[in-house]
């Protein structure tokens, strides 16, 4: 009976799990990628529909207190299966055109999606590192897949050292917490958690492990290089699903193992990171060429306003940060999509901004798709992004953090000068040779289409109540 | 009534299907054209219906259920005597937009069309929204369009000056919008039933106060978004600049609409909720209204080009409308809220003839034009009339607008003395010097220029779209009565609420309670050592 009660605690990943041996299996008896394409598809599907159902349901650990299900970890597993969910679907073409079109592809998503899915239910440390590291290896091998070229091989490089490297923070952070407590369970942690030095200097190296991770500067410096040297879908799925695992194992972290207490109290710490991780990522965005380049800073950016909800340390502030982690999984799936549709048009390379010009009017289609999703990366209303923005900025003014709001409004408002120039090149130039574009696949066309319609509808009738999504939180927890 | 109020804001944007169904160019004119006639028309019954004996209530209000649960956000919208004459104004000039731009668009005319309908939706949620959030929403929804206006069909620089345009904007309104989180916070506190709430009618009722300190800061936030956005001396930089590179639908949506946004703000939330910091503040935002009178003016007078002299006229007029504002009384304010449709017909006319005239020449420096009367005597008439409106011809609208806001100045307590409404007649006058005188340069004198005497007049269309135009400059110039007994009845009682607010706030702070150079801005005496004399005696 335990044992059933366990399983179904964790069912999206077991699901997840399955699919991603399968494929494996498929791909060692030379089935096709198609076959294995379609097999990832239904498996994060059936995987979604068991977590959007748990999202309503009860809470509470399995595995002896190692995992946490419903409540904050149900809504993590929803965001991370529906940005897997979309990579996969808009990668077939994509991965056709580039020749890398095959089923370990898929079988390397399914599996990192089984850490994620691990991280966002993360109730032990070890757990927590045995999720990070299952999603980190198999990022290690998409960062590299386009072997033939130098920047796919300093894309794999620089992260498997750099990744390799946090790793080693993390885990002493873990072993230094151990000693102190005696416990790697978040719960028993915080039961016997007290600010001795021994404790501190452990969470400072755990949180550093996380920063890096979620490209927090100053540990962002991997980002840029990896985001343009890997396949652009798969960029997508780093960018928004694993960003979004970690910083769901992160608001765990925060709230059952450093609850408001002395020992825990990184708030501080989490204003300046958010600070600098807002300004440095925006800033060095305006001086990128690459539209790839520049989306990679500006997911660090992002970063830096979910840090500000976290900073804000309040129920509100981590409702925030999760109804933000949503948004920014629909627009920048969306928005890096179109950049890989572009990218597989030969002749040109759509990476880079000057080609953008005049194609807004080439297939308008796609142009204003990508507007939208920029638009709504820019927090404009009534798109996603502007709504996300608002609940981590109000929760930050309302926990008194008024300066910290106003940096990130401000540095928000130098973001638009980049997403901008995206359409000044998009609209406003002319073409500088003809140039006929392909028409993209029926399925990419209506999963593009499908992202931009939740981009307004989410934005004008936030229909998941912030207001559930904190009892859902608060029931899991107190603060 | 309520029903009618929402179809007529989202006919404009639910029209864009239509545009985008349909094939040819002409078809998309024709439903473009259409659906803001019809808006326009639908609009009629609504100021008919509106009842003026209680302007200062909101009307035909449209109610939802809040969003989030606690969080009293809600699409509220409905109309009162201040937002009334703007929302039509915006019905009105949707149609004659659409009619200008009828010959003038050469590339992806759906794409164009679809952006002036979105900017009509914009405008007219912004105007009847009653919500602060949603007017939040329908302010910043406007830029988008705007942005693609400017950017796409506009003039040769216009790719800076539509991004200057954006930014400078968002930066304003992203500050405005962390004040409004606070605010919401702060009303949600007091209201004791919500812990956030954004509704307009709550937060301006005489029941909710703001405590000094918090008043200031977020008057100020509130003030620099407004005054962006109007646009005051000095963050006027973006206009001229991007009424210059606009196409003149653009322009004109740009001048008769989208900059009293930023006026129409100081009144809907400045004035209602920050009583104190507005009645302290005013005296330094009339000094800035009165350099950018006096400053718009002098700049345009050496403008050659049409176009850019109009724009800094636009910052000249607007000037008037920031003094009418804050000289907080009511023949001035009831002035302001006049002059801003004024300014909405009279420079909106003027943009549309300078297009007209871009239009045959594609030209706009005044040396090239001279004598053209002779060649295009009816465009010459609409000019003579518009350009005397603007200027403020006793008769015409603009000196209805201009006489109230200049009577209300020179009385108004808050500027203490005259000086403010001596400086800006001064502007009354500059105006009539540099409109007259580009009138003169651009349409007497030789007709010497081969391509000046081939002009060709006006068509039934450009006559067309004029004409209403006209029909109201003269209208309000003769009857104002007609249009400011819209809004007597709003300014009346909420000049006395605000007063009666900022009085309570008074006597209810003392300097002991806030930091001291609050104490010195408001003049705050410390009551609690009053009394301990009062005591010892």
């Amino acid at each position: 009976m335990d044992y059933l009660h366990d399983l179904s605690a964790f069912l999206p990943g077991i699901i997840v799990t399955v699919a991603g041996l399968t494929a494996l299996l498929l791909e060692a008896f030379k089935k096709g990628a198609d076959q294995i394409y379609y097999l990832s598809i239904g498996g994060l599907l059936v995987a979604l529909a068991v977590a959007i159902n748990s999202l309503f349901g009860e809470t509470g650990t399995a595995f002896t207190g190692m995992i946490v299900y419903g409540g904050v970890a149900a809504f993590g597993s929803v965001i991370i299966l529906l940005g897997s969910l979309f990579c996969v679907i808009v990668s077939k073409d994509y991965l056709q055109d580039i020749d890398l079109h095959s089923g370990e592809v898929y079988a390397m998503i399914l599996l990192s999606v089984v850490g994620m899915l691990g991280l966002a239910a993360a109730n032990d440390l070890i757990t927590f590192f045995l999720g990070l590291e299952t999603m980190s290896i198999c990022l290690y091998v998409m960062a590299g897949l386009i072997k033939n070229e130098k920047t796919g091989a300093e894309a794999a490089l620089k992260y498997f050292l750099l990744g390799a490297f946090a790793t080693g923070f993390l885990l002493y952070g873990i072993a230094l917490i151990y000693g102190a407590t005696g416990h790697t369970n978040l719960d028993e942690i915080a039961a016997v958690a007290e600010a001795s030095p021994l404790f501190l200097a452990g969470s400072a190296l755990l949180l550093v492990g996380i920063f890096f991770k979620i490209g927090a500067v100053p540990f962002h410096m991997w980002t840029p290089d990896v985001y343009q040297g890997t396949p652009t879908t798969l960029t997508a799925f780093m960018a928004t699903a694993a960003k979004s695992a970690t910083f769901i194992a992160f608001v765990l972290i925060l709230t059952r193992m450093l609850p408001g207490t002395e020992a825990g109290d990184w708030t501080n710490v989490l204003q300046v990171v958010a600070i600098l991780t807002m300004v440095v990522g925006n800033l060095i965005a305006l001086a990128q060429d690459n539209v790839k380049r520049m989306l990679a800073y500006s997911s660090i950016a992002h970063a830096g306003y979910l840090l500000v909800g976290l900073a804000a340390g309040t129920a509100e502030g981590y409702a925030g940060v999760l109804y933000y982690l949503f948004a920014y999984t629909i627009m920048n799936v969306g928005a890096f999509t179109v950049i890989a549709y572009y990218e597989r048009n030969k002749g040109l390379d759509f990476t880079q901004i000057e080609s953008f010009a005049g194609l807004g009017f080439k297939f308008p289609l796609m142009g204003v798709l990508l507007t939208i999703f920029l638009f709504s990366l820019v927090g404009i209303p009534p798109f996603v992004g502007f709504v996300g923005k608002y609940y981590v900025f109000a929760a930050a003014v309302n926990a008194g953090l008024i300066p910290l709001a106003i940096i990130g409004v401000l540095a928000s408002a130098a973001s638009a000068y980049y997403y901008l120039r995206v359409m000044v090149y998009l609209y406003f130039k002319d073409a500088h040779k003809e140039y006929t574009l392909k028409t993209p696949g029926a399925l990419f066309k209506y999963t593009l289409i499908l992202l931009a319609v939740m981009t307004v509808y989410y934005g004008i009738e936030p229909v998941l109540p912030i207001s559930g999504l904190m009892e859902l939180i608060s029931s899991y927890y107190t603060i | 009534m309520e029903l009618l109020l929402n179809l007529i804001i989202y006919l404009p944007l639910l029209s864009i299907v239509g545009v985008l169904l349909v094939k040819s160019d002409e078809a998309v004119k024709w439903v473009s054209f259409l659906a803001t006639s019809l808006t326009f028309v639908l609009s009629i019954p609504i100021m008919l219906n509106f009842d003026i004996a209680n302007s200062a209530i909101p009307q035909f209000v449209t109610e939802g259920a809040p969003i989030l649960a606690g969080m009293d956000v809600k699409y509220l919208v409905g109309l009162d005597g201040l937002s009334l004459l703007l929302f039509m104004l915006t019905t009105l000039m949707g149609p004659i937009v659409i009619l200008s731009s009828w010959t003038s668009v050469k590339k992806s005319s759906k794409g164009y069309f679809s952006m002036l309908l979105l900017l009509q939706t914009a405008s007219l949620g912004a105007f009847a929204a009653l919500d602060l959030i949603v007017f939040y929403v329908f302010f910043e929804l406007s830029l988008i369009p705007m942005y693609f206006l400017i950017g796409i069909w506009g003039g040769a620089d216009r790719i800076q000056a539509t991004v200057k345009f954006f930014i400078y904007t968002l930066v304003g309104s992203l500050i405005m919008l962390v004040a409004l989180i606070y605010l919401g916070f702060h009303a949600g506190a007091a209201s004791g039933v919500f812990n956030f709430t954004a509704d307009w009618r709550f937060i301006s009722s005489p029941e909710y106060t703001i405590g000094l300190v918090e008043q200031t800061y977020m008057f100020l936030a509130f003030a620099l978004a407004f005054c962006i956005k109007v646009p005051l001396f000095p963050f006027h930089t973006w206009l001229p600049y991007a009424h210059t590179e606009a196409p003149t639908a653009g322009s004109v949506v740009l001048a008769a609409i989208m900059l009293k946004l930023g006026t129409y703000g100081l009144l809907r939330v400045t004035m209602p909720i920050f009583p104190n910091a507005f009645m302290e503040f005013a005296p330094w935002l009339a000094g800035l209204a009165v350099i950018g009178i006096i400053y718009g003016a002098l700049v345009a007078m050496v403008q050659k080009d049409v176009k850019k002299l109009v724009a800094y006229s636009s910052v000249s007029h607007l000037g008037f409308v920031v003094l009418g504002i804050f000289a907080f009384n009511q023949i001035a304010v009831q002035g302001a809220i006049i002059q801003m449709v004024n300014h909405g017909l009279s420079t909106g006319a003027l943009f549309l003839i300078v297009g007209m005239i871009y239009d045959r020449r594609h030209t706009r420096m005044i040396s090239d034009f001279g004598g053209i009367a002779k060649s295009v005597p009816v465009l010459a008439v609409f000019f003579l009339i518009t350009t005397l409106a603007s200027i403020g011809l006793p008769g015409l609208n603009g000196f209805i607008g201009e006489f109230f806001i200049l009577l209300g100045s020179f009385n108004s307590e808050l500027y203490g003395n005259t000086t403010f409404a001596v400086i800006a007649a001064l502007g009354v006058i500059l105006a009539a010097v540099y409109m007259l005188w580009m009138y003169q340069r651009v349409m007497f004198g030789p007709l010497d220029k081969e391509e000046n005497k081939k002009m060709i007049d006006l068509n039934a269309r450009e006559i067309g779209l004029l004409i209403p135009l006209v029909i109201f400059m003269i209208w309000i110039g003769i009857r104002p009565v007609d249009f400011t007994q819209y809004s007597e009845g709003w300014v009346e009682t909420f000049l006395a609420e605000a007063e009666n607010k900022s009085i309570t706030v008074l006597e209810n702070s003392s300097s002991a309670d806030v930091p001291e150079w609050t104490a010195k801005i408001y003049g705050l005496t410390d009551h609690a050592e009053e009394s301990q004399i009062v005591l010892k005696d």
